[in-house]
């Protein structure tokens, strides 16, 4: 084989590969999405047209009912919030959630749009929000006298697109974490009647 | 107050700290009378384990009298207490099923995201093991804050001594949880790698479950003639070629369960040992496997393997395939200290179970880093440390 033979060999080699692997990727991006059971947050997509949808369930050893009252109950919400969030009431559907994000503090004026007594409560940003977002909390009845599956979870359009994603993802100020972390601190309070803490204010 | 603090691989000191302070309602804060150096403190001394900071305090082993309890605390002020070194809020779904160390409330929120990736899940909060563990301040101190009191630790009568009841804190139900999961039948035998505190107590328990013989294997010759007392064969792997004795000791059969009580850092001038230290060298939570990868080729076809010994990331060169082909059962993982504290009590109080034999060495606190140095560094001799808080150092020279 003459070393023009072998480069030539060599070219259209690589040619033929990168037809095969953009018609696979060509394939597999107009496909029909494949369904399944798993929730649509957990889609290796995260991206629903601009808005990051994120989420977590976790099972309570607890009534329906005391779930329902601590995220009714602004008061009772803010203990298991932490430090990067906080909410206040203003009338009765108008609610207020204060985040600690990288850049500074930004104010969120939402609406509770879905009331129903131990099933579901959801809140949706006003129209001139500084971010777009819609947070909802559904309780159902874990199997086997478990306790309650509290599932949460928000669709948010984050300010600066990517980058604003990735900034308050490591600043820890993401909805995923705040939402992960809100859940878990409910969970200890209500089958523990506290938060746990080493006392020590660090962390990893 | 005084406490034991890790500032770095090989540098633990005793320091001034401010005192701990209630700050949850099930919280007790004990006075420290008796504490351990752990096998599983000097993973942390050799800085193995991530997610350590400088000035935290070590300690999981301890037991004190109660000083000052929280009002959800069911302790009361004056009670002598042994306090298991996992940290359990008795409510959650594992701790109803007795799986006390899978807890999943205690270790603090900001916390549990460090062991979420690496595990799949957060671990429970343990007392001084890293901030994986919660970061809570350990019991090689004057006083250490307990929470869930209510839950954890087990209330002694006055007339035992400390020394009795000490290791229900961690390595008496730690070898006994052991032995239980080797399941092991009567007259089995059963073949214990490492002859430290809790080889040594899976040793005891698994003669006192009816194994017919156990073979324990080690290269210290003070810590194989603790074996051999307790009523262990034993096998010095420096003498003598480990598989080749086990398969003649049990008749060309094999041990019908193994325990792994060495962990993470194994010793032993093997290839495969070699190969690991290098990758312990360089790669964060890379494990030394050796006494397992054994384990998992001296076993029976069929047989049970049990690992007491702490692991924290990965192994290279695992033999899935032994596992696999040969059919063999896993298990392993922190202790259910909470589930065994009572019956273990009860075995020591009835005078069944010793665990005094181990102790090798007393100190005061002060001298607590001269502790970790020997028992590390002279392994043979000192095979267990007390550390007192309350007895005075020793005049300096």
């Amino acid at each position: 084989m003459t070393k023009r033979h072998a480069e030539l060999t060599v070219t259209a080699g690589a040619a033929a590969l990168t037809i095969a692997i953009g018609l696979w990727m060509w394939k597999r991006a107009a496909g029909p999405r494949r369904s399944d059971d798993a929730p649509g947050r957990t889609a290796r997509r995260r991206d629903f047209g601009g808005y990051q949808v994120v989420g977590r369930t976790v099972t309570i050893a607890a009534p329906r009912s005391r779930i329902y009252a601590q995220w009714r109950d602004p008061a009772l919400l803010n203990r298991i919030l932490g430090d990067a969030l906080a909410v206040r009431q203003d009338g009765t559907e108008g609610f207020g959630w204060t985040v600690a994000l990288p850049a500074g503090e930004v104010e969120i004026q939402t609406r509770l749009v879905e009331d129903r007594e131990d099933e579901a409560l959801a809140w949706r940003s006003v129209e001139d929000a500084e971010i777009e977002v819609e947070a909802k909390v559904q309780l159902r009845d874990a199997p086997a006298g478990r306790g309650t599956e509290v599932e949460a979870h928000v669709a948010w359009r984050p300010r600066w697109g990517a980058a604003g994603r990735w900034a308050a993802h490591l600043g820890g100020t993401d909805p995923e974490t705040l939402c992960s972390q809100a859940l878990k601190r409910l969970k200890m309070l209500l089958e523990t009647g506290e938060i746990a803490t080493s006392g020590q204010g660090r962390t990893l | 107050m005084r406490a034991l603090t890790w500032h770095g691989k090989h540098d633990v000191r005793v320091e001034e700290v401010p005192d701990p302070r209630i700050l949850n309602p099930r919280d007790a804060i004990i006075e420290v009378t008796s504490t351990a150096i752990c096998g599983s403190d000097l993973h942390l001394y050799d800085a193995v384990i991530p997610g350590m900071q400088a000035g935290d305090i070590l300690g999981h082993e301890f037991m004190g009298r109660v000083v000052e309890t929280g009002p959800g605390s069911t302790l009361r002020v004056g009670q002598r207490v042994v306090v298991p070194f996992t940290i359990s809020c008795g409510a959650c779904f594992f701790c109803r099923k007795g799986q006390f160390s899978a807890c999943d409330n205690s270790n603090p929120v900001e916390t549990q995201a460090a062991t979420e990736p690496l595990y799949g899940h957060a671990m429970s909060g343990l007392f001084g093991y890293s901030h994986l563990t919660g970061g809570y301040p350990g019991g090689q101190a004057d006083y250490v804050r307990v929470p869930f009191s209510d839950v954890g630790p087990i209330v002694v009568p006055d007339g035992v001594a400390d020394e009795d009841v000490l290791f229900l804190s961690d390595i008496l139900p730690t070898g006994w949880m052991a032995a239980e999961n080797a399941q092991i039948e009567p007259g089995d035998s059963v073949a214990v790698w490492g002859c430290g505190p809790v080889g040594l107590f899976s040793v005891q328990a698994a003669l006192l479950m009816g194994a017919g013989q156990v073979i324990a294997i080690d290269h210290h010759p003070n810590r194989l003639a603790l074996a051999r007392d307790l009523g262990a064969k034993v096998i010095d792997y420096r003498h003598s070629h480990v598989l080749d004795a086990l398969m003649e000791l049990t008749g060309g059969i094999g041990p019908d369960a193994v325990i792994d009580a060495v962990g993470m850092e194994s010793h032993g001038f093997a290839p495969d040992n070699l190969l690991d230290s290098a990758r312990q060298k360089m790669l964060p939570g890379a494990d030394r496997a050796h006494a397992l990868r054994m384990a998992l080729l001296a076993v029976r076809k069929g047989g049970r393997v049990s690992i007491p010994g702490v692991y924290g990331g990965f192994a290279s060169q695992f033999p899935l395939g032994a596992l696999m082909q040969k059919g063999l059962q896993i298990r392993t993982g922190q202790t259910h200290v909470q589930g065994y504290t009572r019956p273990l009590l009860q075995r020591i109080l009835e005078g069944q179970i010793d665990t005094t034999f181990l102790i090798s060495h007393r100190l005061p606190l002060e001298d607590a880093a001269e502790g970790y140095r020997n028992f590390h560094g002279n392994q043979n001799e000192w095979t267990k440390v007390v550390l007192k808080p309350g007895q005075a150092p020793a005049p300096r020279r």
